[in-house]
C-alpha cells in the first residue's frame, strides 16, 4: 500500500515543501509539494534518499573518550548519553549558573525546543549562525524600516525588473523562488546581476556588471545619486513615508554615477542604460536585499543602500514588489502556542554583551562569535558548556583553529546533528538526530502574503538509534529538572498542544501538508501604510534616529577597498545548487556530481603565474594554507580568487568528503574577530590568500 | 514511429542536475550509471554579458537502433510506441549494447550486475505519470512531449 506523507525538504535551509510517498516502509517516491511547486524538486532533495541510505553518519550517541578532535569514540545507549550530559550540565550549573550554557542552532522554524531548553534553565545566551550569514541584511533593515529581513516577501514573478547583488538565487537555490525568476523572465522582466564573478544566475541576466570586490556600497551610492537626478524615483512615496530623503540626497551628491563605474570598475554608460531602465520599469523594481551579506567592512552601509533603493522605488506592498510579511495576526486568528513562550526570561545579562555592551544590536540571536572572546577572558562571566543544534561553526565561521582555542576553555561541548560536523567531531557528546525524513518537528507559521502554518512529519523509521530534537530536549530538560516546560510525551501530544488555541487540528493538515490562514493574499492599503513602520519615528527612516541616538552614522562616506597586495587576491567564496555548504560534501549521489571545489582565478593572473586550467595551486594565508585544483577562466574579476564552500572537510568517517577539495574558511586566519561593528556580521572576504601553482603537480616519479 | 520526446526549454534551464539525481534515485541507482545529462558549451561574452546554453541528453530512442539487435538475449527490446528499453529478467550485463550505440548510451549498474538506460521511466509512462526527471525538473524545463504526425 502506498502512503503519501506530506513534509518539508532538510537537504539545505530553503526548506521547501515535499511529498513522500512510503510503500511498505521504503521511500517509493519524492516530489516537491504538488500544491506549491507542481512537483519540482532540485537535485539535493532527491538526493535526501541517498542521506538516509547512508551509513557514514553518526548511528548511535556517542561519547569521547580520547582526546578532543582524536575520534576515539564510544558508543552508547540515549539513556547512558542523556545522563552523561545532564550530569556535567549540573555540575556547571552548580558551579557557574545556567549563564554559562549557550546554545547555538542554525536557525529556521523548527528550533522551538531548543530555545526553550535553554530559556528553561535560566541561560540568556540562545544564539545562532547568523552573523556569517544576514545578520548585516537584518539589521540594516531594521534601521530603515524598524522591520527585519524576514519581515518582507518578493514578489519576483510579477516584477518587470529584478536586481540582485550577488544573490546567486539560481544556485543558492529555493525552488518556489527560482521559478518566480523564470516566469518573471519568461514574461519579459528584466534581471541585473551584479557579482565579482559569472555565476548560472548571471547567465539569465539581461544586464550583467563585474564588480571590483568590495565596491557594492559605491556602487548603490552611485545608483542612488543617478536615480535622484534622473528623478527616477517614487516621490509622492517617499514624501508620504519615508524621512530623510534631503538628507540623503545631500550626502550622494559627491557620489556621482561616473564616480561610481570608475571605482567600481564598469562603463558609466552601462551604469547610465540600467538607471534608464528603473525609470520605465519602476514601480515594479525589486533590489533583493540578499541573504549572506557577511562579506565586506561596509557591507551593513551596501546594505543598507539596497533597502533604500527598494524604497526610492516605491515598491512596498504592490504586486511585483516587496510585501510585508503577515502572520496569524493579520488573518484575525489566534496563534500557535509555542514551547519558549513557557519559561520566564532569564535575568542576566547575555555573554555576548548584545543588549547591554553593543545596544544597537538586535538581542534575539545575539552574535555569535563575540562569545569566542567572552570563553577566553571569562567576562563578563566564566562559559562553560556549549551545545550545537544542526549548526557546524567550524565551518560556518572563520578560521576554526582560532575557535578551538575558545573552546578548549570550555567543560561541555555537544553536538546535536543529523551528521558527523567538523565541531560533532571535535566535540565531547554527539548526540544523533534522525534525518528530516526519519523525523518529526513542530508546526510554525510561515509568514508571507499569505500566512500558513506548516510540519514535518516523519516519512520512515529511523534506520539507526537517532532521535528527533523535540524528543532530545524534553529528555534533557526532564533530567535537569524543567521537564514541566515540554508538556507533552508524544510529537501528536506537542502538535495538539501547540495547535489548541487555534481550533486547527493535525488532521486538517493531512489534505495539502500545510493550512492556510487566509483564502486570498493578504495586502495592506498602500495609502494606508502608516504605523506599519515600527520605526521610531514610524516613517521609512532614511537616517535612523536609533543610530543617531548610538552616535553612528546612518550615511558613511565611503572608504574604497584596499588592493590586494602584489601576488595576493582576496578570497571569496559561494554556493553550487547541488551541494548545501558543508553538510552535504559526503553525499554519495551529490558527491559524484561535484566531488571537489576548484579555486576560479583570472586567466590574465594565471598567466602572469604560469598556472594552467587544472593545476594543482596551493593557496597561502598567514599560517594555513589549502590544496585545489585551478579553474582558470575570464569571467572572474582579477582581484579575486573564488570556492564553493563547504569542502575540504577533515572527519575521518566521512570517507567521500575526507580533504576532497578546499576549505575557505580554514584560510579566513584572522578574520573570526573582523566584526562589522555596525552591521554585527564577519567580514569574511577580508581575507587575502597567495595563490602559487603547486610542486604537487607531477613532472617525474621514482617510485618503484 | 516515435510517440516520445523529452524536450529541454534551455531559456528555464539552470543547469542544477536535478534530472539526473531525480533519475537515479527513482531507479534506486547507485554510484556509477548516469541515464541523463546536463551539460553545456564554455561561457563566451555576448554584448558584455557571459553566457551559454545548457543541454540535455538521454537515450535518443533511435527509429532503428542498433543496440536491440546486437543484444543476445533480447533483453534490449523497442516498443510500439517507440520506447527503447532492457528487460532487466533477461539482461546478462555482456554490455555489447553499449559498445553497439554511437553514444556509449546504456550504462553498467554495478548493484544488478545488467544494463541499464532511460526507457522514459515507461512504468510511469503506463500509468498516465512523465518521466521522473521531468516531473520534477527544478522549474519545469524539461517537457515530455507525445509527438502527433502532420
Amino acid at each position: 500500500m502506498i502512503n503519501s506523507v506530506w513534509s518539508i525538504c532538510g537537504m539545505c535551509t530553503a526548506r521547501c515543501p515535499i511529498r513522500v510517498e512510503v510503500e511498505n516502509g521504503t521511500i517509493s517516491w519524492l516530489e516537491g509539494n504538488p500544491h506549491l511547486l507542481d512537483g519540482a524538486l532540485c537535485a539535493k532533495g532527491s538526493a535526501g534518499l541517498a542521506l538516509l541510505a547512508d551509513d557514514e553518519r553518526p548511528q548511535q550517541p556517542l561519547i569521547r573518550r580520547g582526546g578532543r578532535g582524536a575520534g576515539r569514540w564510544e558508543g552508547v545507549s540515549w539513556d547512558a548519553a542523556l545522563d552523561f550530559v545532564a550530569e556535567k550540565l549540573k555540575k556547571i550549573i552548580a558551579q557557574d549558573g545556567a549563564r554559562s550554557v549557550i546554545m547555538s542552532c542554525r536557525g529556521g522554524p523548527f528550533v522551538d525546543p531548543a530555545k526553550a531548553f535553554i530559556k528553561a534553565l535560566g541561560s540568556p545566551n540562545f544564539t545562532n549562525h547568523d552573523s556569517a550569514c544576514g545578520r548585516n541584511v537584518h539589521h540594516a533593515s531594521l534601521s530603515v524600516y524598524g522591520l527585519g529581513r524576514s519581515d518582507f516577501a518578493y514578489d519576483i514573478k510579477n516584477a518587470r525588473h529584478l536586481v540582485l547583488f550577488g544573490r546567486n538565487l539560481l544556485e543558492s537555490l529555493k525552488v518556489g523562488e527560482a521559478n518566480q525568476v523564470l516566469d518573471m523572465l519568461d514574461a519579459g522582466g528584466r534581471l541585473t546581476y551584479v557579482d565579482v564573478r559569472q555565476t548560472v544566475t548571471g547567465l539569465k541576466a539581461t544586464r550583467f556588471f563585474l564588480l571590483r570586490p568590495g565596491t557594492d556600497y559605491a556602487l548603490t551610492l552611485g545608483m542612488i545619486h543617478g536615480i535622484i537626478k534622473a528623478g527616477a524615483y517614487d516621490k509622492d512615496f517617499v514624501d508620504c513615508y519615508t524621512a530623510g530623503f534631503d538628507e540623503l540626497a545631500a550626502f550622494v551628491e559627491p557620489y556621482t554615477v561616473d564616480w561610481a563605474a570608475q571605482e567600481c570598475g564598469i562603463k558609466t554608460k552601462a551604469l547610465m542604460g540600467f538607471i534608464d531602465e528603473l525609470g520605465q520599469d519602476r514601480p515594479r523594481v525589486i533590489f533583493h536585499p540578499g541573504w549572506m551579506l557577511a562579506r565586506y567592512r561596509d557591507s551593513f552601509y551596501a546594505s543598507r543602500n539596497i533597502h533604500l533603493l527598494n524604497v526610492l522605488m516605491g515598491n512596498v506592498e504592490i504586486k511585483g514588489g516587496q510585501i510585508l510579511a503577515k502572520g496569524v495576526k493579520d488573518c484575525a486568528r489566534k496563534g500557535i502556542r509555542n514551547l519558549v513562550d513557557g519559561p520566564p526570561a532569564p535575568e542576566e545579562r547575555r555573554a555576548d554583551g548584545v543588549g547591554w555592551k553593543h545596544t544597537h544590536f538586535d538581542k534575539g540571536p545575539g552574535l555569535f562569535q563575540l562569545y569566542y572572546e567572552a570563553m577566553q577572558t571569562a567576562e563578563p562571566y566564566p562559559l562553560k558548556s556549549l551545545f550545537c543544534y544542526r549548526h557546524d561553526p567550524f565551518t560556518c565561521f572563520p578560521d576554526p583553529a582560532a575557535q578551538k582555542r575558545a573552546l578548549d576553555h570550555l567543560e561541555l561541548i555537544v553536538s546535536i546533528d543529523t551528521h558527523y560536523s567538523e565541531f560533532g567531531w571535535y566535540s565531547d557528546v554527539i548526540l544523533p538526530e534522525s534525518v528530516y525524513l526519519e523525523r518529526d518537528c513542530g508546526v510554525s507559521v510561515q509568514k508571507g502574503p499569505n500566512p500558513r502554518l506548516i510540519y514535518r512529519k516523519q516519512a520512515v523509521s529511523p534506520r539507526f538509534d537517532t532521535k528527533p530534537g523535540w524528543w532530545i530536549f524534553k529528555q534533557l530538560a526532564e533530567r535537569l529538572g524543567v521537564g514541566h516546560y515540554f508538556p507533552y510525551n508524544t510529537i501528536d501530544e506537542l502538535w495538539a498542544w501547540q495547535l489548541e488555541p487555534t481550533g486547527i487540528t493535525i488532521a486538517d493538515f493531512d489534505q495539502k501538508g500545510f493550512v492556510d490562514l487566509t483564502d486570498k493574499p493578504v495586502l495592506f492599503d498602500r495609502e494606508k501604510l502608516s504605523g506599519s513602520f515600527a520605526t521610531p519615528s514610524g516613517k521609512i527612516e532614511m537616517v535612523s534616529e536609533k543610530l543617531n541616538k548610538e552616535a553612528i552614522p546612518s550615511l558613511k562616506p565611503y572608504a574604497s577597498p584596499i588592493k590586494p597586495p602584489v601576488g595576493m587576491y582576496r578570497l571569496v567564496f559561494g554556493r553550487s545548487a547541488v551541494h548545501a555548504h558543508g553538510h552535504t560534501i559526503n553525499n554519495p549521489l551529490l558527491h559524484e556530481l561535484l566531488p571537489a571545489n576548484t579555486l576560479w582565478i583570472n586567466k590574465r593572473e594565471a598567466g602572469k603565474l604560469g598556472i594552467a586550467d587544472g593545476d594543482w595551486v596551493d593557496v597561502i594565508a598567514n599560517g594555513a594554507s589549502g590544496l585545489i585544483q585551478a579553474k582558470v577562466t575570464e569571467f572572474i574579476h582579477p582581484e579575486a580568487v573564488y570556492c564553493i564552500h563547504g569542502f575540504g572537510r577533515q572527519v575521518p568517517l566521512q570517507s567521500r568528503a575526507y580533504h576532497a577539495g578546499m576549505s575557505d574558511q580554514k584560510l579566513q586566519v584572522g578574520l573570526l574577530t573582523d566584526l562589522d561593528p555596525v552591521g554585527g556580521g564577519l567580514c569574511l572576504c577580508e581575507g587575502f590568500v597567495e595563490v602559487r601553482r603547486s610542486s604537487k603537480n607531477v613532472k617525474r616519479s621514482v617510485e618503484l | 514511429m516515435n510517440t516520445y520526446l523529452i524536450y529541454l526549454n534551455s531559456k528555464r534551464c539552470i543547469g542544477c542536475h536535478g534530472c539526473e539525481v531525480h533519475c537515479k534515485t527513482n531507479k534506486g541507482l547507485p554510484v556509477g550509471p548516469i541515464l541523463c545529462e546536463i551539460s553545456h558549451e564554455p561561457l563566451r561574452s555576448v554584448k558584455g554579458i557571459p553566457k551559454t546554453v545548457f543541454q540535455f541528453r538521454s537515450c535518443y530512442h533511435c527509429e532503428d537502433p542498433q543496440c536491440v539487435p546486437v543484444c543476445p538475449t533480447d533483453a534490449m527490446r523497442k516498443r510500439p510506441d517507440g520506447i527503447v528499453y532492457v528487460d532487466q529478467e533477461k539482461c546478462i550485463g555482456c554490455m555489447a549494447c553499449q559498445n553497439a550505440c554511437p553514444w556509449g548510451i546504456p550504462q553498467f549498474n554495478p548493484v544488478s550486475g545488467r544494463a541499464i538506460k532511460c526507457d522514459y521511466c515507461l512504468d510511469r509512462v503506463d500509468r498516465g505519470l512523465k518521466p521522473a526527471c521531468v516531473s520534477k525538473c527544478t522549474t519545469h524545463a524539461l517537457k515530455f512531449v507525445r509527438l502527433v504526425e502532420v
